[in-house]
């Protein structure tokens, strides 16, 4: 079921998926689940994920879920599968890159807010400009593939900051991508954002849309940037979460209009005029 | 110790697992869940209790407002909310189509505060009941309400009259003797007692020195303050004939089974439910199944 925003309504309460592969890539990993009881999820959604064993109970920490946005989501023979791209950098990373194959993957999803069509954010829109960094191209793997079925202009900027902290280019393997790395070791050697300055500055009009998501500091130069050039973007944010369905209230994002939105209901995607900062304190802080 | 039907200052409950106030938005969950929540077979408690309100609205805490730590977690959230007219407006509708009684939280900062929330909810229809949040300073004295028996019996005696509906008082463990409070208020007529709440606490920032939480500090829940519950629930239960609700860190239904065991009436599920919005439901047949064996 879908609401008025496109977001896609999750089965009620949290369930047991398979984990049918977990890989590494590059610096990261890919883990795979296949969800027979979900839904497909839209571009931007993201699920609360936590291995069946090993969590909570008698173990201290990982105590709650872990957020992760959808990177690919696939009708398979077997069910629909669903990648998550993900890097061990804490206690529920480390447990959740240890999954093996056959073992229990226990999600709540898909949640939150998706991103929007391009001309739902600009009615001229000719096309749509993607802007990973790091972890952050996970939401633009699926989002591509769906404006690219609508048959959208797209054009993809990638930016790494080294090679052992990059990864899950196979999600991008069709297409043409620009690429950035902070250590030179692929593409430009600088941010990510430096391609999308000269790319922004090279188109004629303010025609396209620019979808991001990535590190905070990042997400918050796109946002500038955008707002600097009159072009319209949407940003998937990543703060600390507990519960991924508006209960704890913990996930508090700065609005510009003054006060706080929650994160996981009202995004992760969010307009970057709606909010006061891409990088709200703690919005770096991952495990 | 079931999980049968029980009574509850007058109210009829289907089991006695209901939640924290703060622990869930139905409605926030009803738009991500959609109608399969509210389902009387599917609603995970037998009351819902409402996160707090204020008279006017807050916007709460500065980020970060969360903290995982061991076996749990630190919150400092800061009431946000819409203030009453906002919760009246907006929140209340959806929380009366609930297939469960309904508690309305509010928290103010004197008895003229108080006043207000009482009679602004408790003549709605879809209100069976109110909890008072007392963690917050009074204005007049700058004690914190619910941390002395004197401001707990002053503010009780003030607004006790205004309702008939059940009040509950909530209570904090931050004290040295949650007895004193608990027996305040029921000298002064509240129909039950809460506990507990949030223990303080504060989470340094890694690599650093300083506060990791945007307010300094907030209060600890899950597994790691449940056998302080279970203590404090003891003891407060020996003390009054009021009924109590005892939560603190309830994951299990064996945890659930303990507090009652200990002298609650009904038990609450928090910080369980941020982990799996259905725990409440869980929790309720792990009872069951405890109750049969």
């Amino acid at each position: 079921m879908s609401g008025a925003d496109g977001r896609v309504q999750a089965p009620l309460g949290r369930r047991r998926l398979t984990v049918s592969s977990n890989e590494p890539s590059g610096g990261y990993r890919i883990l795979s689940a296949l969800d027979e009881a979900g839904p497909a999820p839209a571009a931007g959604q993201f699920y609360m994920l936590a291995a069946e064993s090993g969590w909570g109970g008698n173990a201290e920490r990982p105590y709650l879920p872990r957020a992760f946005s959808v990177a690919e989501a696939e009708v398979t023979d077997k069910g629909l599968r669903l990648d998550f791209l993900l890097e061990d950098v804490g206690p529920g990373t480390h447990a959740l890159a240890a999954l093996e194959a056959g073992e229990g993957l226990m999600v709540t999803g898909p949640l939150g807010r998706p991103f929007s069509a391009p001309r739902e954010i600009n009615l001229d829109a000719a096309g749509a400009i993607l802007v990973g960094g790091g972890l952050g191209l996970a939401p633009l793997a699926i989002l591509r593939k769906a404006l690219g079925e609508r048959g959208v202009p797209l054009r993809t900027l990638l930016g790494f900051r080294d090679e052992a902290h990059s990864g899950g280019m196979e999600l991008f393997r069709c297409c043409e991508v620009g690429l950035a790395s902070e250590d030179g070791h692929a593409g430009h050697r600088g941010y990510v954002t430096d391609l999308l300055a000269a790319m922004l500055d090279g188109d004629q009009a303010a025609s396209g849309v620019v979808y991001s998501c990535g590190p905070p500091a990042m997400l918050e130069a796109v946002r500038t940037m955008c707002a600097e050039r009159g072009v319209a973007c949407e940003l998937a944010l990543e703060t600390p979460m507990a519960c991924g369905f508006g209960a704890c209230f913990g996930c508090a994002v700065p609005l510009a209009e003054g006060g706080y939105m929650r994160l996981c209901v009202d995004g992760p995607v969010v307009g970057g005029n709606q909010i006061e900062t891409a990088m709200p304190a703690g919005s770096g802080h991952r495990g | 110790m079931s999980a049968s039907p029980v009574e509850f200052c007058g109210i009829e409950l289907e089991h006695p697992i209901i939640n924290g106030s703060g622990t869930f938005d139905a409605n926030a969950a009803r738009r991500v869940f959609g109608d399969e929540l509210i389902a009387a077979a599917n609603f995970p408690f037998s009351a819902f209790v409402s996160k707090t309100i204020t008279p006017a609205p807050r916007p709460g805490n500065p980020p970060p407002r969360l903290w995982e730590e061991a076996a749990g977690m630190i919150n400092s959230i800061g009431l946000p909310n819409k203030g009453i007219e906002g919760f009246l407006e907006h929140d209340l509708p959806g929380l009366g189509e609930l297939p469960v009684p309904l508690i309305v939280s509010v928290m103010g900062t004197s008895a003229e505060e108080f006043t207000t929330l009482i009679e602004g909810v408790a003549e709605r229809p879809e209100v069976d009941g109110l909890e008072l949040n007392i963690s917050c300073p009074n204005v007049h004295s700058g004690l914190i309400v619910g941390e002395q028996p004197t401001e707990t019996l002053a503010l009780l005696n003030a607004v006790r009259p205004l309702t008939g509906k059940p009040l509950i008082v909530k209570l904090t463990p931050n004290v040295a003797d949650p007895v004193a409070i608990a027996r305040a208020a029921e000298a002064a007529g509240a129909d039950a007692v809460s506990l507990i709440n949030t223990v303080k606490a504060r989470a340094i920032a890694p690599g650093s020195s300083e506060p990791w939480l945007g307010a300094g500090s907030g209060g600890l829940s899950g597994p790691a303050v449940r056998v302080i519950a279970v203590k404090q629930v003891a003891d407060v239960a020996e003390a009054v004939a009021i009924p109590v609700v005892g939560m603190g860190g309830v994951e299990r239904g064996s945890d659930a089974r303990d507090l009652l065991a200990a002298g609650a009436t009904l038990v609450a599920v928090g910080t369980a439910s941020f982990r799996d919005p259905l725990a409440g439901a869980r929790i309720r047949a792990e009872l069951a199944e405890l109750a049969m064996s």
